[in-house]
């Protein structure tokens, strides 16, 4: 079972039939034990960073994602999703905070060097061989929207989009995976790229 | 690697039935939005927007089936447009399926609508649609309201620097002089907007010939939205596509893996 993490954050019914169109049963669900034990956990986030993080941390998000990377559990993070994944992000809230991110990765997430933004549309992404996420799919288009990326990533398994400049569209690090992209907005491509994942997991 | 121009057909969507003329005769129900939309999607269209123009409390409530069902089947992008008052109206729309929500009349009686929306949700769900016409204001633009039949008195380009501080993720501009004469885009207003914002800018009215679609984005343009050329088959998705591919537009090509 797939769970999707609820925690208040964007279109969770699309990600739902995305997954589901794979084949997975999938539910959508706060609830800590069942996203803990779920065979993999996909964390949605559109929006503010700090107002997905406050979202997070209200149903413990945040250590639900570090005691399943401990346990080699599956995760994977989407949009605001995986930047949250991050270990802060120079995006501040209206009144001004600052929330560090989860910390998985070391890196910071900054906004896009580019005169229009948000970054809204398919782009190409470089997918390198030894990707789970991207088998079978080359130079294929994926649906961003977004101000703000890493730039950069120590993650095992890096592609790569540009936009302005180049920034990271998905990370791969063992049993956690991210994409910059909404693959379940992203067509036969996306499909394609969520059915690789469940078949991973 | 280069962000793909945006080909979007338009929709519109009363009482839960797509009208405004479509001539789909010899490919489906040219009545039914969802099989619309799956049509589209499989033409390559890259997002989708419905305009829900009902006038009843049911006709929305339909409409909200509409999306839970499109998106079921549909997986690219969908805006939902018209009779959006409240964030509690955007929640329900997110909550049905929709990506993306655009505001026109409703923002202008009430501009703290965008703020209130942007700040739940994201401005990057929120569409500012700017139906403008030519007319003696400042920039020589003015917004109309109801679909083109009210003049507001107010300058376009001042009413998206405003709405702009406010948070919005895109704007729809429909320029209502152009709207319907298949003269081509009116390319002095894309110029003005693109000088004067840096969210990503929609062209609507007036297309009409390929070279047309070319012309909106050479002036600014970052998406093209269209409804009768493409419902009348004028145009399918990938002639579009094929022309400015040849242009040297990037364009996203369907998926074959």
């Amino acid at each position: 079972m797939i769970a999707i993490l609820d925690y208040g954050s964007g279109n969770l019914r699309s990600a739902q039939r995305a997954f589901a169109a794979s084949g997975a049963d999938v539910v959508v669900t706060s609830d800590e034990k069942i996203c803990l034990d779920a065979k993999g956990l996909v964390v949605p986030g559109v929006g503010a960073f700090q107002a997905c993080m406050r979202g997070l941390l209200a149903v413990n998000g945040d250590e639900i994602i570090r005691a399943r990377f401990a346990a080699d559990r599956p995760t994977l993070g989407i949009c605001v999703g995986m930047q949250i994944l991050f270990a802060s992000s120079s995006e501040s809230s209206r009144d001004g905070s600052i929330l560090p991110g989860v910390g998985m990765w070391n890196e910071s997430i900054a906004r896009l060097s580019a005169p229009v933004l948000p970054h809204m549309g398919w782009n190409t992404v470089e997918s390198p061989k030894n990707s789970v996420l991207f088998r079978g799919i080359s130079e294929e288009s994926f649906y961003f929207v977004h101000s703000f990326a890493a730039k950069e990533s120590d993650a095992p398994v890096v592609t790569w989009s540009e936009y302005g400049e180049r920034f990271v569209a998905s990370a791969e690090d063992g049993s956690l995976s991210a994409t910059q992209f909404h693959p379940e907005k992203s067509g036969g491509a996306g499909l394609r790229l969520i059915k690789n994942w469940v078949e991973s997991i | 690697m280069t962000l793909s121009i945006r080909i979007i057909p338009c929709l519109d969507v009363q009482e839960g039935r797509v009208v405004k003329g479509v001539n789909f005769k010899d490919l489906m129900d040219a009545g039914d939005p969802v099989k619309m939309a799956a049509l589209y999607d499989s033409e390559g269209a890259d997002e989708l927007t419905f305009l829900d123009i009902s006038a009843s409390s049911s006709g929305r409530e339909t409409t909200l089936d509409v999306v839970r069902r499109t998106a079921e089947e549909v997986f690219i992008p969908l805006t939902v447009g018209g009779g959006i008052r409240s964030a509690s109206d955007v929640n329900a729309l997110l909550r049905a399926g929709a990506d993306k929500v655009s505001v026109n009349t409703a923002a202008i009686s009430r501009p703290e609508l965008i703020a209130e929306i942007s700040d739940s949700f994201g401005s990057q769900v929120l569409v500012l649609s700017v139906d403008a016409r030519r007319a003696k204001t400042i920039s020589g633009f003015e917004v109309t309201t109801h679909g083109g039949r009210q003049g507001s008195g107010l300058d376009a380009m001042e009413w998206i620097e405003q709405a702009s501080k406010l948070g919005i993720g895109e704007i729809l501009l429909n320029s209502m002089d152009a709207d319907g004469t298949k003269l081509g885009y009116d390319l002095e207003m894309i110029r003005a907007v693109r000088e004067i914002s840096n969210v990503p800018v929609i062209a609507s009215g007036g297309a009409g010939k390929l070279s047309d679609f070319s012309d909106a984005l050479d002036a600014g343009a970052d998406a093209l939205l269209a409804a009768s050329i493409f419902h009348f088959g004028e145009y399918r998705i990938k002639d579009v596509k094929e022309y400015l591919g040849a242009a040297g537009y990037s364009v996203r090509q369907p998926f074959n893996g």
